[in-house]
């Protein structure tokens, strides 16, 4: 069992998303002690994932760069990637906490020179680029990854591979016999940041995700538009790798729907927006965007933006629950079915590609919490006194933006010191 | 201060020994730039290598180490060595990844290897360990301006968190406009029905907490100090005044309603039935449950909700943002009348319904549930019997509809003090309160917070919402940027946090982000300075003040660290103790520079260490190739670039320069907000020294990259490389 030094004035912080990151920060910068757990190999999380942010349009991996400073430099936080934790007991200020540590077979000798990668044959998914691109069995997760490590992929080992990978290291940091330990810890509060994952949208069959090459999801429109992507940036549709010029968003693709979710997940109407200039950065004049939607929800004062791309005289918007897609089989174009509310229009309208805003989803199912917490009925963690020390940041607390997660993060952070706090105290 | 002792310690790890003459690098090391330990080592980074180098410090007395190996960015947690300074020469991601690895290219390659290692023992040699402010000073108490939902929030918490707190509010009761609400959108599951304001507990908890000392009727009338001793004068309306000291200020200042009556459109003022939602709400407070009534005594039937009144409207008057929490308000309110009689008609006019999340989206059905009707249109007149004349955007036809109340979704305008680039600060010896502020700042740029879009307080950071331009004071709830009470609360717990940090920060004599931790400081040379100002106009962040004598007084608890001060200075008499004119001037004056028929010319990056610095390490990584002919130096802010830099570099025979900040204007990316601009400001004047020294303007180039620039920042080294060889050598080389 793997020794962490923790106490009950120790914070514990789940998810090294931004929220999570934010947290563990924020704490540590007023002297507490924390442990962040992500159960990745990198810290990131989904914002690594994002070409730019709205509604700004700087690039998330600025702020990243900022953050891995802080971390790298601070020696209050303890962070333990490739880590899940498997249980809770305890109660507000004395928590124990079972973790899972799984293995990544590199250990801290190496430098990220690239030689295993090279020497790997098998190719995987790309989990960075949500696989629309592979990645080798030996692999760094992205450029910005932190730990700047390399990873093994499980996958390959006992393999042929495997052996490769390690004669390939000039410095002996892969070690194929590296086995998954578990850790018991004590901790005095924990900050519950582990974010959200993509609707899935295979869910929604009149869209054709699942059957139908150019209709895709904006998670993955992101990685397409961004140079570290699997197209260097260039938004080229799957079915043929043309350039999409004319591309439709679909709203609430899985949101504000008693089929799908029920909730609105706030951001996706900035992100469709702030995609539409993507496609004006990429394609000038060329480039075209149709927003199909219910409300924009461009919410408070970043509603400026919203109006800077209504004035686009490129970018449509058409006030409309997208009936059902086909595919345009000689052209490869997704064609979309439905009625213009305003005015009631029925239309078919053929595009490049069809980009679906997919909602959001809490990444633990509800009833998969280790502890029991109070969550709502879309999984979402409410804040409630019933919950001990353990505190939501983030989009575990419900559908938020980069800038609302990063507050709602630090909120928690000064809920579990006051707990700590506390547990200080008491002990004189 | 003990005698200076440099090692260089050289890898020979991830094939730089392989691609370089490791030999020749000690040489260089020992030689040119007179490092007194000088060790090459196979694999620099591993526990062996990092124990090599700590036992130099334990017990050769080494005290200034220069890393030659990866970059900066790489390898952090194994060249950790407390109590010495240390610098990086980037061998890794800096030379061989971004050359190729052939013959021809192989002396180039050298000779670039070879300038970093002088430069980083150069600069270790200018460099000392930073030791923290003297001045630094503890004081946990926390003051809060604003007495409503957000500054009582933030003041419980922080109290609960053990820091004691100082609340002031100008008006003779706590509850701000969140007491005078009725009900408030629902915080909890299952985000059915309006539930409670919360402002009583609130204000039972505050008086109840011997921690949190409340000062009603009362502005600040003075701040003046830094975080960790700031010190306030509290004045009452009778005008007494005490004098507080604080570590650190939470301004939660909230907002004033838009004035209804520059709508005269929707008959505001002119007819008795029309009210804005503020008005509605003091309206059932006072009914407390009862029937609400129309000011002539009827009962309402039908009420009629207008979205977005003056708002989200380009219109001269209006405001063109959205206030974020009316959409749920109207919600709110229909309830009033569907829960206390469903026969009441509700009728919501939108154009984009927003109730946001989870428990906004719950709200919203349940109001649908109840009856409430919505309507998707434009609303264009309300006349002063109460009907309302509004385009169907459904229908797309334009209808009316009488209603026996038609209530108003104004908007939320800040209560943000003065805009300091309208009232300019008074002169020092005659600093006057000003009624309109909020804060009172004596400090020289300003009395308030610099505003942001729209006068919002608001953070310009995505990454980092409570970053305001003024160092220790944090603002939250809606004089940041329009907001509910649910987020308002949440922001007021999370600005409590910020505080507190800032207190521990300065008594520990810490920067606070984004150079968090960073202990050193600015200082200048008294003598040598000329009272030019420049330092204390150009700091983004207002921490520089003036005596008396007009000499700079730096505040070192306020400063973030960046260098534009240093920067701005002409008689460069301002550093830090590892930043400096001297650190980065003397790196790039011991290069070596090869004369003016060698047909090697020399290219001086300067490049902001946030963003284009790991853009070309990551370009790197990709091995994306750049000039040979180039040498990077990283800024803390492309702001903190001195002129005399480049002229240092042009007399001593560079043939280009290229700086790299990030991008300026209203959508800045600079983490030090004016940074970027003055340099591009700054850089702009450039020309006259190149015209001077009869050299191209074409030889200095100012751009702004952004860290995802992977492939252009190369570029830009690359279009420098191709200049020089249009434009052809300096003649300076000596």
């Amino acid at each position: 069992m793997a020794e962490i030094v923790a106490t009950n004035q120790t914070i514990l912080v789940v998810g090294g998303g931004i929220s999570g990151m934010t947290a563990a920060l924020e704490a540590a910068e007023c002297g507490k002690q924390v442990i962040l757990v992500e159960k990745n190999p990198t810290v990131g999380g989904r914002v690594s994932q994002l070409y730019r942010y709205f509604p700004k349009l700087c690039h998330p991996t600025c702020g990243m760069e900022i953050n891995l400073k802080r971390l790298r430099a601070n020696k209050n936080v303890r962070l333990m990637t490739m880590t899940e934790v498997t249980g809770v007991s305890g109660d507000a200020g004395n928590y124990s906490v079972s973790l899972k540590i799984n293995p990544r077979f590199v250990n801290e000798n190496c430098t990220t020179c690239g030689a295993c990668g090279e020497a790997v044959d098998v190719q995987f998914d790309d989990e960075h680029n949500y696989g629309l691109g592979q990645r080798k069995g030996a692999y760094l997760p992205h450029a910005m990854a932190y730990p700047q490590r390399y990873v093994i992929d499980p996958r390959i080992i006992g393999t042929a591979d495997a052996d490769k990978a390690k004669s390939a290291c000039p410095v002996n940091a892969i070690d194929l016999n590296m086995k998954g330990e578990s850790a018991k810890l004590t901790v005095g509060a924990i900050i519950w940041a582990t974010g959200w994952r993509p609707f899935d949208a295979n869910k929604i069959q009149p869209y054709g995700y699942d059957r139908i090459a150019n209709v895709i999801t904006s998670v993955e429109f992101e990685r397409l538009a961004d140079p570290h992507g699997p197209t260097g940036g260039k938004i080229l549709r799957p079915s043929d790798n043309k350039e999409a010029k004319n591309i439709a968003f679909i709203q609430c693709a899985g949101s504000r729907d008693r089929n799908y979710l029920k909730h609105c997940s706030r951001i996706c109407c900035m992100a469709s927006l702030k995609q539409s200039t993507y496609v004006r950065e990429k394609f000038g004049d060329e480039g075209k965007a149709s927003i199909y939607y219910i409300d924009i929800r461009a919410i408070d004062r970043i509603d400026d933006f919203h109006q800077m791309v209504k004035n686009d005289p490129n970018v449509t918007f058409v006030k409309s629950k997208v009936a059902r897609i086909d595919e345009d089989k000689s052209t490869g174009n997704p064609v979309l079915h439905g009625v213009n509310t305003e005015g009631y229009q029925r239309y078919a309208n053929p595009h490049d590609l069809v980009v679906l805003a997919v909602g959001m989803e809490p990444s633990v199912p509800v009833g998969d919490f280790p502890i029991k917490v109070t969550v709502n009925e879309h999984g979402f963690i409410e804040q409630d006194e019933s919950n001990g020390a353990i505190f939501a940041a983030g989009c575990s607390s419900d559908a938020l933006d980069v800038n609302r997660a990063v507050q709602s993060a630090t909120a928690s952070a000064l809920r579990a010191i006051q707990v700590v706090n506390r547990a200080a105290g008491m002990e004189g | 201060m003990a005698d200076v002792k440099i090692g260089a310690y050289i890898c020979k790890g991830c094939g730089i020994g392989d691609r370089l003459d490791t030999k020749q690098l000690a040489q260089v090391a020992t030689r040119d730039a007179k490092a007194h330990v000088v060790r090459e080592h196979d694999f620099l980074c591993n526990a062996d290598g990092v124990k090599m180098i700590q036992n130099d410090i334990d017990s050769e007395g080494v005290n200034r180490v220069a890393i030659c190996a990866c970059s900066r960015r790489a390898k952090t947690e194994a060249f950790r060595f407390e109590g010495v300074a240390m610098t990086r020469a980037n061998l890794r991601e800096g030379v061989i990844w971004v050359r190729p690895a052939t013959d021809e290219a192989q002396e180039t390659t050298q000779e670039m290897a070879d300038d970093y290692i002088r430069m980083a023992v150069t600069e270790t040699k200018f460099m000392t360990l930073p030791q923290g402010s003297e001045k630094a000073t503890y004081n946990r108490h926390i003051l809060v301006v604003g007495g409503g939902i957000s500054g009582m929030t933030a003041a419980v918490e922080a109290a609960k968190t053990g820091y004691p707190v100082i609340l002031i509010e100008k008006t003779g009761t706590l509850g701000g406009s969140a007491g005078k609400a009725w009900r408030r959108i629902p915080q909890k599951a299952p985000y059915a029905n309006p539930e409670d304001t919360g402002v009583a507990a609130l204000i039972k908890a505050i008086e109840g907490n011997s921690q949190i000392k409340v000062h009603l009727n009362s502005t600040l009338t003075k701040t003046s100090g830094a975080p960790g001793r700031f010190a306030v004068d509290i004045t009452t309306e009778s005008g007494s005044t005490t004098t507080e000291n604080v570590g650190a200020i939470i301004q939660a200042s909230g907002y004033t309603e838009y004035d209804a009556s520059k709508l005269t459109e929707f008959s505001y003022g002119k007819a008795k039935n029309v009210v804005t939602q503020a008005e509605l709400d003091a309206m059932a407070k006072a009914a407390n449950g009862a029937p609400l009534k129309n000011k002539d005594g009827k009962e309402i039937k039908s009420v009629a909700f207008v979205q977005c009144a003056g708002q989200r409207s380009t219109k001269e008057g209006h405001l063109n943002y959205c206030s974020g929490h009316c959409c749920l308000d109207s919600v709110k309110q229909a309830m009033y009348f569907k829960d206390a009689n469903p026969a009441i008609d509700t009728n919501i006019i939108y154009t984009d319904l927003r109730t946001p999340g989870a428990g906004g989206e719950d709200f919203y059905r349940s109001g649908q549930n109840k009856g409430v009707t919505f309507t998707k249109g434009q609303v264009n007149e309300v006349t002063t019997d109460g009907t309302v004349k509004f385009k169907d955007l459904i229908l797309n036809e334009d209808t009316e509809e009488k209603a026996d109340l038609v209530v108003l979704a104004t908007g939320m305008v800040p209560n943000s003090g003065v805009d300091i680039e309208v009232v300019k600060q008074d002169e020092p010896g005659q600093w006057k309160s000003n009624n309109e502020s909020v804060l009172n700042l004596d400090y020289r740029q300003g009395k308030d917070i610099p505003l942001l879009k729209q006068g919002f307080n608001d953070s310009h950071f995505i990454c980092f919402p409570y970053e305001t331009r003024r160092t220790g004071i944090y603002t939250c709830g809606p004089v940041r940027r329009p907001m509910d009470m649910e987020q308002a609360m949440e922001d007021a717990t999370g600005a409590a946090l910020k505080a507190i940090q800032a207190v521990e920060n300065a008594g520990q004599g810490r920067a606070a982000h984004p150079r968090s931790g960073d202990l050193s400081f600015p200082s200048f040379r008294r003598e040598g300075c000329t009272q030019c100002k420049r330092c204390t106009v150009e700091c983004p962040f207002g921490a520089i003040d003036e005596d008396e004598q007009r000499f700079p007084v730096f505040n070192e608890a306020r400063c973030r660290r960046c260098g534009t001060c240093m920067g701005a200075c002409p008689v460069r008499v301002i550093s830090f103790e590892n930043y400096s004119v001297d650190t980065v001037g003397q790196q790039l004056k011991n290069i070596d520079i090869p004369d003016e028929f060698s047909e090697k010319p020399r290219i001086l990056v300067l490049a902001c260490e946030n963003d284009a610095y790991p853009a070309l390490d990551m370009a790197a990584m990709r091995k994306i190739e750049y000039s040979a002919f180039a040498r990077v130096i990283p800024v803390r802010c492309l702001g903190s670039v001195n002129t005399i830099w480049l002229t240092d570099a042009l007399n001593s025979g560079y043939d280009g320069v290229v700086l790299m900040g990030c991008q300026k204007g209203d959508n800045y990316q600079c983490h030090f907000v004016k940074g970027s601009e003055m340099a591009h400001y700054r850089m702009s004047k450039v020309n006259d020294t190149l015209t001077t020294l009869n050299l191209e303007t074409e030889r200095v180039a100012t751009y702004e990259v952004a860290i995802t620039d992977i492939e252009r920042a190369p570029q830009l080294i690359n279009d420098m490389a191709a200049t020089v060889e249009k434009v052809g050598m300096s003649p300076f080389k000596f």
